[in-house]
């Protein structure tokens, strides 16, 4: 109680100016000369009776006594009362309100206070809520479906004489609308059990294509085959993990790609100049005459057991994450956006240079990684769009007397990061933040 | 003659809906799926009336509706706004461009074609 603090000071002082003895003030007002030492220590909260006593045999007007400690609660209550737009609040009376009640003005203060903060946190989450992506397009795909059932299910009620093939057509349109409702739906619930907890999310199709990849090590040995193209849509199809046709699509092209990226790159070259060379992408470049972008993303295809963990970021010129293999020692944020100061990002603004810097994230066992970071044009510029960029960051652990230059500090995203003096942060962390 | 109204939707399965009522109400119905090019296909089909989602690939059915007002040759054209979102700004938006009615997602088929017989007679 911050405010009656003040109180408890303002009597004791003025008992001492008067040469009085605390058991004398004590027994002139009729408390304990104990219950006065606490009241004058701010240990006791004093009530409005006998404040008035106190400030009677003390020769003060209670308001000097009570001012400093009332003057915050009796502004609080105002802005509570005007908050409320009201006319029904006696504004005239709100200091004897304070000074009569102090409990009670208290608490309407603190609850006007908790109210506001709730109200900035709902502000908050609609907020959120009606500009998330997800939840938009898992809307609109429930209420696509709900419309295109409807619709068909009334044509099968309502039409006499309704062709058998017409009935079949629509039949199988009102399977597959309920099996997209029934996604769509899940989808939600998803959604909405994940979101008291602000760093949970729906599990959007790019994580889903990142668990698919995972539960293969970002190794599928029939990509390796010259056929193995062949394969993609069955692989796609049966994987578990895959569970909407936004992921399977993004599966299906990233597992061609991969597919083409072994025939040009064969794994046994590959392990053939990594042997020579080790784990160094612009030596391998040269050796292999191939080109960054492509040796990264076959490395991450090189055996774990034999050549270690391989991690590679790949974003595209909005800073969006489109691919990730995570290593031991560098985290990779799933919903947030990553730190701003990932060497992956400076690739988007020098297209034309590499980039080769050790990391460290803040506040993690420091296990420091190597990165090399390149960009790809993956489509040109023409006179009406500008070219299409992606940047690429290969991640491996760093080996002792690698690179010797002290690693650079960069975080996870802001929100874990620790990190206290920083240009960079976007918002506040949960870790520095006061409780 | 018999009229023609073109419907503007990206959904197959509504659009294999809507056009079946709309044939059996005695409607010569085309269709047209995405954005971009709806507008070519304004002026190629010269239907009697429109039928116009708002979500769709390329340009939204608001883009697309300013560019039918916009044309004098179409200003008149009865246009039914259909979207996926039941907000009031939508609504507003729709109005504001001059849509003739407008339909929320999802819609009965019987209000389809009370709204429909009621901008024009097939």
């Amino acid at each position: 109680m911050a405010q009656s603090q003040l109180i408890g000071n303002r009597i004791r002082d003025r008992r001492l100016s008067l040469g009085l003895k605390q058991s004398e003030l004590a027994r002139q007002v009729g408390i304990s000369p104990s219950y006065l030492n606490l009241i004058e220590h701010n240990r006791r909260r004093i009530g409005g009776k006998t404040l008035l006593a106190l400030a009677e045999y003390l020769q003060v007007e209670p308001a000097l006594l009570s001012e400093g400690a009332e003057a915050a609660l009796t502004e609080g209550l105002r802005v509570a009362a005007h908050s409320q737009n009201s006319h029904v609040a006696e504004l005239d009376r709100t200091e004897e309100f304070a000074g009569r009640f102090p409990g009670w003005a208290q608490v309407l203060a603190a609850l006007h206070l908790k109210a506001e903060a709730l109200e900035q946190t709902t502000k908050t989450l609609t907020d959120r809520l009606a500009n998330d992506p997800h939840l938009s397009a898992s809307l609109h795909d429930v209420i696509s479906s709900v419309t295109a059932i409807r619709a068909t299910s009334s044509i099968l009620v309502e039409t006499k004489n309704l062709e058998p093939e017409w009935r079949a057509r629509f039949h199988r349109n009102i399977n597959e609308d309920s099996r997209r409702l029934a996604e769509g739906a899940e989808a939600l619930v998803k959604y909405l059990e994940g979101a008291p907890d602000t760093d949970a999310d729906i599990r959007s199709p790019l994580d889903e294509m990142h668990a698919f990849l995972d539960a293969h090590d970002y190794m599928l040995p029939v990509l390796e085959k010259s056929n193995g193209a062949a394969a993609v849509p069955h692989l796609v199809a049966q994987a578990p993990e895959l569970k909407t046709d936004s992921a399977r699509q993004m599966a299906q092209r990233v597992l061609l790609q991969a597919h083409e990226d072994a025939q040009a790159l064969p794994m046994r070259a590959l392990c053939q100049a990594v042997d020579e060379v080790g784990i160094q992408p612009d030596g391998l470049a040269q050796r292999l005459n191939v080109t960054l972008p492509l040796l990264f993303r076959r490395m991450t295809a090189l055996p774990t057991t034999i050549y270690g963990p391989v991690g590679l970021v790949i974003c595209d010129a909005s800073g969006t994450i489109v691919f990730r293999k995570p290593i031991p020692g560098f985290a990779i944020p799933h919903a947030a956006g990553p730190c701003a100061l990932w060497p992956l990002f400076q690739t988007l603004q020098a297209p034309m240079q590499t980039f080769v810097t050790p990391l460290e994230q803040a506040g993690r066992q420091p296990e420091p990684v190597m990165s090399y970071a390149a960009a790809q044009v993956t489509a040109p510029m023409s006179f009406d769009t500008p070219a299409q960029i992606k940047g690429y960051m290969l991640l491996v652990p760093r080996r002792q007397g690698q690179h010797a230059a002290p690693p650079q500090v960069v975080g996870t995203s802001c929100r874990i990061c620790p990190v206290a003096q920083c240009t960079a942060r976007r918002e506040a962390s949960l870790l520095t933040m006061a409780v | 003659m018999t009229k023609r109204v073109l419907l503007i939707e990206d959904e197959p399965n509504i659009i294999e809906a809507v056009s079946f009522i709309l044939t059996r109400d005695g409607w010569d119905v085309k269709t047209h799926s995405n954005g971009h090019d709806a507008i070519d296909a304004v002026h190629y089909r010269t239907p009697d009336l429109i039928i116009l989602d708002v979500m769709l690939p390329g340009r939204s059915g608001f883009e697309i509706l300013q560019d039918i007002r916009a044309d004098q040759t179409l200003a008149d054209m009865p246009v039914l706004m259909l979207t996926a979102r039941g907000q009031e700004k939508d609504r507003e938006m729709a109005q504001r461009y001059g849509a003739s009615r407008y339909m929320t997602k999802p819609f009965s088929n019987a209000e389809l074609l009370a709204n429909v017989r009621e901008l024009i007679a097939p």
